[in-house]
């Protein structure tokens, strides 16, 4: 599917290594995202694997999510292959995850599903942004702004995978290209 | 080029690859398991329509091993969506729960049944699937939707990772096993030190690593973000290999010249026992300054240390001796929970030892606590458990509980710090 490029809302702050155990819990995994019940449920319990410090993400009453905006640090995503922790993401509600850095699996898996984007931030924004914070991420100027004082942070370019997300995912990429059929 | 990139040249009719290109590669396995299976299936049939055929149906593996011994009802159904659609596509290489035919770690078990072969290309729904590189193969793991990619064409859009060469040179001491290798390797270059990259081990200590201690090295290179793990085949490789399938391979090897990106050197004679504290697999500390660690479980198992030489490594410390604490010993696979019986040290078999020892009753093969899982999973963490394991990731949360830590050590140090109740380092006892 292919997603706006403006997204606009409050964001869930995170820090380095979120893993793909706090992104999906292994128990969750008997869910089979291509079932649609299965796949909403997996949206509900979208970073359930964080300590219970921090605030509900799919806190919504329907399991969604408040927060369309992620932010993290370095190395995001790490661990296991499940697709289920970008797919949570995205059955949650949330759009784009802007971290400094991305585990290779995960990156992939979010460019593969066209689940959420998966953006490289510039600079370190988890120490410039609270959970919360209202923020605009442009993916087309590169640019995440606060909006509580309009400053504005650059994003790195997608670079070599822009083709596959532009297309909507590796299935929509490989039509596109005629690898397979329409 | 390096092995690497040589494979990845000839999968995708290439002469010359170079790091960064974005080629299709053809896959020469696609494996997939319980957890992973059914959402590649559905994705499958999504795209590719209702009476789609899989591209090749030799070249398809389907291991179930995460959620087997539990009372799930949707687990127990996920089994079911993949026992249908292998009689549907009518897949030969099936090794179905509840049957003889079952197996158990797919990433054990792969290699056992004969279809790791050097020089081709293996993707997997895990992300261990890089533990294959050991047999000189390009392995490494993917999601659902670049799987049910490949289930319908064969192919897969790949960007060639730069290597990095990790020379280990040195005779291993006692007690030294190659999860402290890597774990030593971890450590130094951190969770995100490989990411996008090929871990290539070299060296005489890595030649001196029987087949079994090179998949250890090879299954942890995604802790450190890699895309593969890879070791150059050798004698030991070929006679492995050929002792479990007639498939002909064409082995290749790293150019003397290849450029690679960065070359860490290792005397491993020189290392020690290490652990990784919670909760991140770079956590490194020397097992003997982690002394005064209480534990309250040790859990020895998974495709990390749930090998048939990870067993017989635990039991040569605990042959004769008593565990202080909950043992749990999970063998990988239906062959490894054979050897168990079969495999003696002065005429006492694995098992006896360890049931001698005091250990839990010991589980059949699975992935079982390695990655938490449902609730009724043998060995799960339910509270604030004191873990050290011989598995991957300790993750919080990872083996259940979000209040339990969990150290990984080798089976050495697990053995050791079983029979103390506080971390230990092997040569200690």
């Amino acid at each position: 599917m292919s997603k706006a490029k403006l997204i606009r809302g409050p964001v869930y702050v995170l820090e380095d290594n979120i893993d793909t155990d706090l992104l999906i819990p292994a128990c969750y995994l008997n869910l089979v995202p291509t079932i649609p019940e299965e796949y909403k449920k997996l949206g509900s319990y979208a970073l359930a694997g964080l300590p219970d410090s921090f605030p509900k993400f799919a806190s919504n009453p329907d399991g969604s999510t408040p927060y369309p905006i992620v932010i993290g640090g370095r190395n995001f995503g790490c661990g296991s292959s499940r697709e289920h922790a970008p797919i949570a993401l995205g059955a949650a509600g949330a759009s784009v995850v802007v971290a400094q850095s991305y585990a290779r699996i995960f990156f992939r898996n979010c460019v593969a599903t066209g689940e959420v984007f998966p953006i490289e931030s510039e600079t370190r924004l988890c120490k410039e942004f609270k959970t919360g914070d209202e923020a605009e991420v442009n993916i087309e100027a590169n640019t995440v702004t606060r909006l509580s004082d309009g400053k504005i942070f650059p994003l790195k370019p997608i670079g070599a995978v822009a083709p596959v997300i532009d297309a909507g995912g590796m299935f929509a990429y490989a039509r596109a290209i005629g690898m397979i059929k329409k | 080029m390096t092995i690497t990139e040589k494979i990845l040249a000839r999968e995708s009719g290439a002469s010359i690859v170079q790091p960064g290109d974005n080629i299709w590669v053809n896959a020469g396995i696609l494996l997939t398991h319980d957890v992973c299976g059914p959402g590649t299936i559905g994705i499958f049939q999504q795209e590719f329509g209702k009476d789609a055929k899989v591209f090749d149906r030799e070249k398809i593996v389907i291991l179930p091993d995460h959620y087997i011994y539990t009372a799930d009802v949707k687990a127990h159904r996920n089994i079911d969506i993949l026992r249908a659609f292998v009689k549907e596509q009518n897949l030969p290489y099936f090794y179905d729960p509840g049957t003889p035919s079952y197996c158990g770690v797919c990433h054990v078990a792969l290699p056992e049944l004969g279809h790791v072969r050097p020089g081709e290309t293996i993707f997997g729904t895990d992300s261990h699937t890089c533990t294959h590189g050991a047999l000189g193969a390009f392995s490494s793991g993917i999601g659902n939707t670049d799987a049910g990619f490949i289930m319908g064409t064969g192919k897969l859009l790949v960007k060639v990772p730069p290597t990095l060469r990790f020379v280990l040179d040195g005779k291993m001491p006692s007690y030294l096993s190659a999860k402290d290798l890597i774990l030593h390797i971890i450590g130094d270059i951190t969770v995100d030190g490989a990411t996008y990259c090929a871990m290539e081990f070299t060296g005489s200590a890595i030649e001196a690593l029987s087949i079994e201690e090179r998949c250890t090295i090879c299954n942890m290179a995604v802790e450190a973000g890699a895309k593969n793990g890879i070791i150059a085949p050798d004698q030991k490789t070929f006679d492995y290999v050929n002792a479990r399938t007639k498939k002909p391979y064409e082995p290749l090897y790293s150019d003397r010249d290849a450029k690679i990106q960065a070359e860490y050197r290792y005397d491993v004679s020189k290392l020690e026992p290490v652990v990784a504290k919670p909760h991140l697999p770079d956590n490194k500390a020397l097992a003997r300054d982690c002394r005064d660690v209480k534990v309250t479980q040790v859990y020895i198992g998974s495709c990390t240390g749930g090998k048939l030489e990870d067993f017989i490594m635990a039991a040569q410390l605990l042959k004769g001796r008593k565990v202080a604490i909950k043992t749990l010993i999970v063998p990988a696979t239906r062959h490894v929970e054979q050897g168990l019986i079969d495999t003696k040290i002065d005429g006492q078999s694995l098992r006896a030892i360890f049931e001698a020892a005091g250990v839990e009753p010991i589980a059949p093969p699975s992935c079982a606590a390695c990655l938490g899982g449902p609730i009724d999973t043998f060995g799960r963490t339910h509270g604030n458990e004191v873990v050290v394991s011989t598995t991957n990731r300790n993750f919080i949360g990872r083996m259940g509980s979000k209040d339990s830590q969990v150290y990984l050590a080798s089976p050495y140090t697990a053995a050791a710090t079983a029979i103390k109740g506080t971390i230990t380092d092997p040569r200690d006892l």
